[in-house]
This record gives structure tokens, C-alpha cells and sequence, in this order.
């Protein structure tokens, strides 16, 4: 149930070429959670998996949606509090998606495990999200997806960087892109720029996000064209 | 929400008939508390229908600001921020250290938000909840994408002797807009700070203090952060209250230094937002911090002049 898309590249206004590296994603992997996902960019790769509906502590209830709690386990060592800030973006990207008021006084637990990190660590992690969400079969408003932009010191746009090139480069941007009206769902920014490259980011992202997309469609045809 | 309605179109009927009295007024003043506890989204609905809000602010309008700076004679700077009824008051502290050694000739500057369960019900003791965490994060990520402070400005001797400022932001009184008071509070706390002159005895090989001798930082930007929530996924007011905050769809929170670029766009997930309306709000945070700017720059004069 593997699939995989080839990095690919193509022109963005003439000055900028998006490039996005393979990837791969495989749904259902595990056999516990009610739904799991891998999803590995380049070298990049998260492991998730969802827990839920399921019952939910008296003080986390709330009276007319689902309550949901995202974990992300770093590779090495305990999560600190970059952790706990990459948490909450990917758990308010995921409130927004879900239609968690179908599911009212239960918990759903989404649980990251960074298998390894090569730059663009929080757009696999919210890609490998949504992926796990759909293979639990969790009602959503849209699907979203992560991109990860890095402007170089040249000026240039690249999309889904290694560490390398994020580590080069001026500014790094992640954005979390919806699918029904390609709008910006998730902002979260490093290293100062213009409004024009912040525009001009947007833009790419929202090209990129149709691969994606694309990608997103062609895995789960792929899955269930095995077992239908 | 129907059955309040038809309430309140019996209630017209019934002023038109009877003449205004004062249990009347006060029927009505109870009612529209009610209203604002069963209904709260409603009755913010109401208000931004006629493009004003419940404390009566326009959508694009912050409130008072007020800032006080040294307010802590034991820090090395301090500041004290209110936006409305937010209060933020920060402290820094510097210390000696050696310098990291991936970078010798770098010092540090430590970032750290404390919401104490005395300012709000949200918060309880014990451990650092989630958004204090990621509050402090976020102070982290500012001074480290606007270069508030070059890092090589800390360092005393290279690879020997630096600088350590620990900037404590502690919260006194949560009514929402918290990063913008604690962005404020550290700008306004390290333009106060007087660190003593340190060299290093040359025959003892020991850090010498010369308390006499005091100089202030260097600051290289002055970045300010402009918070926005949106609510019913279209209406997107500016410098939300707690209570704005609880209601709505999404926050966002853009972070502009003095040369109008962009150090920050903080936006953590909830409902999407078009391209215009992120144009509209960073225009809106490029005013903000000419605003923030002036009331620094006032504070310190004033300061200054008292002396």
C-alpha cells in the first residue's frame, strides 16, 4: 500500500522553480490506532496515528465538539517546547479540518512520532496528519496539507527544504494550505522578509499544495484499488 | 436564539404602551446579560453587525496602551505593559557566562512567559501549561528572526566571557492579546537595561565588575507584534479581549520591525484566511508599530526629563 511521487519541477513566474522532493506515504501501517499514516519527504519521515472517538476525561470534555490532543515525540530525547509549539499548529490545523462537532464529549488523540528529520519537519508532520485522520475515517470539512518554503540568500524560493538548505537560507516559512479553497490555514514563519516575499511565498505554496493534492488523491486510489 | 427574539419583540410592544420607568431600564440592562451569558456568540454577532464591538472599539482599533519602564530597581531593565486590562510586566537579568561553544564570540538571550494562575481561571499551578510554552517560543522566535539585539553585542571576551539576559515576562492580569503586550514589554525592558563594565584582569585571568560604569544595550530593531483574531470565518477585529479570543474561528498574530519588514506571521492553524485580508492585517501592523514606537520613545523621554 506504498506510493510514491518523484520529485518533480516546475516553473513559478519565470524566476523561481518549485521543486518538491519524493515522496512516499503508506496508510494503515499500524495495528493499534483506529487510523496511522507514514509520510516521508526526501529524507524526512513521521509516523502517525490516531486514537478515537473515544472516551474522554471529565476535565478535558467539551459539551459540543470532540476534544483533541496532539503529541509530537521528537526522535531523540523529550519533547520540550518546540515540540509543544509545533503541537499546537498542528492541532489548531486539525480543529479547523475536522468536523469535530459530530463527535461531541470524546477525545481524539493524534499522536507524531519524527522518524527522521531533514528539514520541512512541520509540513510532513501536518501532511502525515491528515493522511492518518483520513485513514481513520474521521468526518472532515477539507483536507490540508503542509508546505515548507525557504528563501535562499539570492533571493530564490525553494520549496520543501532539506536542513541544509534551511540552515542557508534567510527565511523559512511553513503553511498549511486547505484544500476546497487553496487558502492559508497555518502560518509559521522564521527570519524576517518582505511583504512581497511573503506573497510571493503564499503563492507557491498554493501551486505546491495541488501536487499534494494530487499526490494525496493518487495514494488512497492506489490503496483501495487493491482491496475493492 | 429564536425565543430570545420573540422576548424582545414582546418587550418593544410593551414599551410602546407603558411609559419608561426605572425597573423598566433595569429589566433591560439584565436582559442583555443574560443575553450576553446564554448567547455570547450571538450578542458579539450583534455588535459586529454594526461594525463595533461589546467595550465599544471600532474592529481595527487597539486599546489603551500604557507603559512604565524600571518599575523593578533590582533588574537590570524592566517594564510594564497594560493593553486594556492585559498586564504584562517583564524583568531582565544578565549574567556572566562562557560562551557557547559553536559560537564563541555569541552570548544569550534566555526568553521565558510565566502565566501564574493569578491572572486568569484558565491556568492552573504547577508545570508551564501549553500556551505558556508556546508563548515563550514565540518571544524566542522574535528575537532570534528580528535580531532585536546583535548576539556578538553580548559577548565580553571571545570564547572566555559573555553575557546571559534572561528576559522573565510574567503576566499579571490575562484579558487576551498576550503577545503583543509581552512583545512590547521586552522591547520597552531591554532599551532600559544598564549593565555594569566587565573586563578581564589580564594577570588573575578573573571577570572584574566595575558597577560605576554602566552602559546601555545596543538595540538593532524594534519590532512590535499586532494580534487578530477572526470571527465566523470573515470578520477579523484587531487586539482581542479573552472573551474575543474564546469565541473565535482563528488567531493570527504579524510581527513588523521599523523598516516594514516582516519578522513574524504566526497564524496556528483555525479557519483559512484570503489573501486580502492578510494584506489588510499586515498594513494595520505596520501603523501599530509606528504607534508602539512613539509611546516608547515618550516613555523614555519622559523618564529622562524626571531625572
Amino acid at each position: 500500500m506504498k506510493s510514491r511521487l518523484l520529485g518533480s519541477t516546475m516553473e513559478v513566474d519565470g524566476q523561481s522553480t518549485l521543486s518538491l522532493r519524493e515522496f512516499g506515504c503508506e496508510q494503515n501501517l499500524l495495528s493499534r490506532p483506529d487510523g496511522s499514516a507514514s509520510f516521508v519527504q526526501g529524507d524526512t519521515s513521521v509516523l502517525a496515528g490516531v486514537y478515537g472517538p473515544a472516551e474522554v476525561k471529565v476535565s478535558k470534555e467539551i459539551y459540543d465538539r470532540a476534544t483533541l490532543e496532539v503529541v509530537i515525540q521528537p526522535k531523540v530525547g523529550l519533547a520540550g517546547v518546540k515540540e509543544r509549539a509545533r503541537e499546537q499548529c498542528v492541532r489548531e490545523t486539525c480543529e479547523a479540518a475536522l468536523l469535530s462537532t459530530l463527535h461531541p464529549r470524546s477525545s481524539l488523540s493524534l499522536v507524531l512520532q519524527v522518524v527522521h528529520d531533514d528539514g520541512s519537519l512541520l509540513s510532513c508532520s501536518l501532511n502525515a496528519a491528515c493522511m492518518a485522520l483520513m485513514d481513520a475515517g474521521l468526518p472532515m470539512g477539507c483536507l490540508f496539507c503542509g508546505v515548507t518554503c525557504a528563501i535562499d540568500p539570492d533571493g530564490l524560493i525553494i520549496t520543501d527544504p532539506t536542513a541544509q538548505q534551511e540552515k542557508n537560507s534567510r527565511a523559512v516559512m511553513t503553511f498549511a494550505i486547505d484544500s476546497a479553497q487553496r487558502r492559508v490555514m497555518m502560518s509559521s514563519t522564521k527570519g524576517s522578509f518582505s511583504v512581497n516575499e511573503l506573497q510571493q511565498c503564499i503563492a507557491v505554496s498554493q501551486r505546491a499544495s495541488e501536487k499534494i493534492f494530487q499526490f494525496y488523491r493518487d495514494s488512497v486510489r492506489r490503496r483501495y484499488s487493491k482491496t475493492l | 436564539m429564536k425565543l430570545y427574539a420573540n422576548h424582545r419583540k414582546n418587550n418593544k410592544k410593551k414599551k410602546k404602551k407603558k411609559k419608561f420607568t426605572q425597573v423598566h431600564v433595569v429589566y433591560q440592562i439584565s436582559m442583555a446579560a443574560g443575553f450576553k451569558t446564554a448567547e455570547p456568540l450571538e450578542y458579539h454577532r450583534s455588535f459586529l453587525k454594526e461594525n463595533c464591538r461589546p467595550d465599544g472599539r471600532e474592529l481595527g482599533e487597539f486599546r489603551i496602551t500604557t507603559l512604565n519602564i524600571g518599575s523593578i530597581s533590582t533588574a537590570h531593565g524592566s517594564a510594564l505593559v497594560k493593553i486594556g486590562n492585559t498586564t504584562v510586566i517583564c524583568g531582565i537579568k544578565g549574567e556572566l557566562a562562557s560562551p557557547p561553544n559553536d559560537a564563541p564570540n555569541n552570548g544569550y538571550i534566555v526568553p521565558n512567559v510565566d502565566l501564574p494562575p493569578l491572572c486568569s481561571s484558565k491556568f492552573r499551578p504547577g508545570a508551564p501549561g501549553e500556551q505558556a510554552q508556546a508563548a515563550s517560543q514565540f518571544m524566542a522566535d522574535i528575537i532570534e528572526s528580528s535580531e532585536i539585539i546583535l548576539k556578538e553585542d553580548l559577548c565580553i571576551e571571545k570564547g572566555k566571557l559573555c553575557w546571559v539576559l534572561y528576559c522573565d515576562m510574567m503576566c499579571l492580569d490575562y484579558d487576551g492579546n498576550l503577545l503583543d503586550a509581552c512583545v512590547i514589554a521586552l522591547l520597552a525592558a531591554l532599551k532600559n537595561v544598564q549593565l555594569p563594565e566587565v573586563s578581564i584582569n589580564k594577570d588573575t585571568d578573573l571577570a572584574e565588575v566595575n558597577t560605576d560604569k554602566k552602559r546601555r544595550l545596543n538595540i538593532a530593531k524594534h519590532p512590535t507584534a499586532s494580534s487578530f483574531v477572526v470571527f465566523d470565518d470573515s470578520i477579523v477585529i484587531v487586539d482581542p479581549t479573552a472573551e474575543e479570543e474564546s469565541l473565535s474561528t482563528a488567531m493570527m498574530t504579524v510581527v513588523t520591525d521599523e523598516e516594514d519588514r516582516l519578522c513574524m506571521l504566526h497564524k496556528p492553524g483555525g479557519t483559512s484566511l484570503s489573501g486580502e485580508k492578510l494584506q489588510d492585517c499586515i498594513s494595520r501592523a505596520v501603523t501599530r508599530n509606528r504607534e508602539i514606537s512613539k509611546l516608547i520613545n515618550t516613555v523614555i523621554q519622559s523618564v529622562k526629563t524626571h531625572k
